[in-house]
């Protein structure tokens, strides 16, 4: 397992596309610092990079990878090898190297400049939207066989997740809003792992204004303890059910 | 020569007549009841450091009483500990504590009765129901009393420093903190409230009813349930004030309601969920205000008119203005917003695009609050870009025709 690891990670490093990725966050990260003249406003902007940006590379790199690797999969799989395996070796490999990415990426810049709970929180938003997102592509791959359909899928999903989700979200709040939402509405968020993770960096960047009645409901369940885990469970969750799926997909699937 | 000893004699008589009395374990007078009943008019009653338990001290002459080293007077929970009733009395160095708690009477630390020119100074009071309480007090000045109450609920509390129909107040120096406001006027007149601390309060810092003609400047507001409060007052100057760290709901760094001639200027605001809240005001003049990190810098109802904002500093902040209608009758000039996107072909560091404070956005939030969980999503991000283009929902008028391009000051 750990050998087609190795492999995945090598042939995607050799791609030079997972260098150029790194090397845009990293100069947008260092640009959105340099260019503000106070940190906190770089941090707006790298968080929409972090929310838009590394969600779609994530989910489309993976996929077209994935499509693209058919051959080399077929291959494994005549082998003597379990399937579990085989698929769980390429998506950690995807994860892997997109996570390398994104550390040395925005890490850096994060780290020189913003090495605070914030920038930490950023950090780990970052890493686990890397990884939610991978697991998010494997699922769509493996749902459908047709190339165009699959990656297709991958960007609708990325739309679903970062617009449509939030349009709707929005939409209900207008029908509801006689009724206190402020509950359910936390409900809602977990459904989404861009929201949530958003949620997340809002309660450390924008304090004040959270401090109302319902960014207060909002703040107590989420700045605590309870609430922290609660959304790491989420997000976690967010990577291993995708995941877990697909790959009792590929077990029984014809390839 | 018969004129030079009258004189003489007049002068030699009134030293006499100011005489020391001391009080102590030690001296005379055991307690300073007694040391207050021997004095007359103009004496000085000097009381050595010590426990003293003496119900409602009265001070009907006009002396100067003095702590040395703090003696510590002490109410046994049950009485008011000094009550001023004659002009000119001086009170100074005294730690005071314990008084009794009663609504119905007031009870308080120190209590004036209808009395002017009385000083209190330099006193320590803990645990005191109300701390320092003026009733219809002329010219008198509070300078340099620490007052500090447990908090708790606001039934079992009172005001630190209250006024009530007093003119030509000196409040200096002083720093009160638990209490339930901090300094609370009501129909005060010119008077100035100068280089005090107001934090951890459970409701205002300071609270102004009715009171015209006032002026506060330099003083720390940090902290207290619901910041400051202005309400029904006129020509009230606020100048060189911070308003920080005044967080929840209905807190506000400054509420002005019903506020007319007012004039604000070199006030800091920083980390308040709303800086400033407006209803009813109007002709407020406000300059050289600096507004950092808020929720919302400025909330400012359409009930409010002729409000004029003119050279403020707008940074950080999450939401720069907020309103509730689409009438504006306040101007906005000169201003400096961080989150201004135009640009100055001509040079002259005024933007040559109007600066819209109100964002869509913050008017979705007014009236669906729990829309702030969506807040710096992509859509909404989309929403206030094309609502910035063809305002439809954000009041047409509500902007700043010449926005800085750097910092006003």
């Amino acid at each position: 397992m750990i050998k087609i690891i190795k492999y995945v990670i090598t042939d995607i490093l050799r791609n030079k596309i997972v260098l150029v990725y790194t090397l845009f966050l990293m100069a947008s990260a260092f640009s959105v610092f340099g260019l503000e003249d106070n940190s906190s406003k770089g941090l707006l902007s790298l968080l929409n990079i972090i929310l838009i940006v590394v969600p779609l590379v994530s989910i489309i790199f993976s996929a077209i990878y994935v499509y693209n690797s058919a051959e080399f999969i077929e291959l494994l799989v005549s082998q003597p090898l379990k399937r579990k395996s085989i698929w769980l070796s390429i998506f950690s490999g995807l994860a892997t190297s997109l996570l390398i990415a994104f550390i040395i990426g925005a890490g850096i810049p994060i780290l020189i400049y913003q090495a605070n709970g914030i920038g930490f929180t950023m950090l780990a938003v970052g890493i686990l939207l890397s990884v939610i997102f991978v697991s998010i592509a494997m699922l769509a791959t493996v749902k459908t066989r047709d190339k165009a359909k699959g990656i297709g899928a991958a960007i609708m999903l990325w739309l679903y997740f970062s617009l449509l989700f939030d349009g709707f979200v929005l939409f209900l709040l207008f029908q509801f809003a006689d009724y206190p939402m402020e509950k359910p509405m936390i409900a809602v968020s977990a459904l989404n792992p861009i929201d949530l993770s958003r949620i997340l960096i809002l309660l450390q960047l924008d304090v004040s204004a959270m401090m109302g009645y319902t960014g207060a409901v909002f703040k107590d369940f989420f700045g605590t303890y309870v609430g922290i885990l609660f959304s790491l469970t989420i997000l976690t969750l967010w990577i291993a059910i995708p995941v877990w799926y697909a790959t009792r997909k590929f077990n029984t699937k014809d390839l | 020569m018969r004129k030079f000893l009258f004189i003489a004699t007049c002068l030699f008589t009134t030293t006499v007549s100011a005489k020391t009395i001391h009080v102590g374990a030690n001296r005379n007078y055991k307690n300073i009841t007694a040391g207050i009943a021997a004095a007359t008019s103009g004496d000085t009653v000097l009381v050595d450091a010590g426990l003293y338990r003496e119900q409602k001290m009265t001070i009907n002459k006009r002396i100067f009483l003095k702590g040395i080293d703090y003696p510590k007077l002490d109410g046994e929970k049950k009485f008011e500990i000094i009550a001023i009733k004659a002009n000119g009395v001086i009170v100074e160095g005294f730690r005071i504590m314990h008084s009794g708690i009663s609504s119905l009477e007031d009870i308080s630390g120190i209590k004036v009765y209808d009395c002017n020119q009385v000083t209190i100074k330099n006193n320590i009071l803990e645990d005191t129901f109300f701390g320092i309480y003026i009733q219809n007090g002329v010219n008198c000045t509070i300078e340099n009393n620490l007052l500090t109450a447990q908090g708790g609920e606001e039934q079992q509390n009172a005001n630190g420093i209250h006024c009530w129909k007093c003119d030509s107040m000196r409040i200096i120096g002083n720093k009160v903190s638990g209490h339930r406001d901090g300094i609370y006027f009501e129909f005060v007149k010119n008077s100035i409230i100068m280089r005090n601390t107001a934090d951890k309060n459970i409701r205002y810092g300071l609270h102004f009813m009715f009171s015209n003609d006032d002026m506060y400047v330099g003083n720390v507001f940090r902290n207290n349930g619901s910041g400051v409060s202005v309400m029904f007052s006129k020509h009230i100057k606020m100048i060189n004030n911070y308003f920080e760290e005044n967080w929840g709901d209905a807190a506000h760094g400054i509420l002005l309601k019903e506020i007319s001639d007012g004039y604000m200027s070199g006030n800091h605001f920083s980390k308040n969920t709303s800086a400033i809240f407006m209803e009813g005001a109007s002709r407020v003049y406000m300059k050289h205000n600096t507004f950092e990190n808020n929720g919302w810098a400025l909330k400012i109802q359409a009930s409010c008119m002729e409000v004029v904002l003119e050279e403020n500093n707008f940074i950080g902040n999450t939401f720069d203005v907020g309103t509730n209608g689409s009438l504006v009758q306040n101007t906005f000039n000169h201003n400096y917003w961080d989150k201004y996107e135009g640009y100055d072909l001509n040079k002259d560091k005024i933007g040559d695009i109007p600066y819209r404070p109100v964002s869509m956005f913050s008017m979705i939030v007014e009236k669906y609050p729990p829309a702030m969980i969506l807040f710096r999503s992509f859509i909404t991000a989309l929403l206030d870009k094309t609502e910035k283009i063809l305002p439809s929902i954000t009041p047409e008028n509500l902007k700043d025709n010449a926005p800085l391009m750097k910092k006003a000051f």
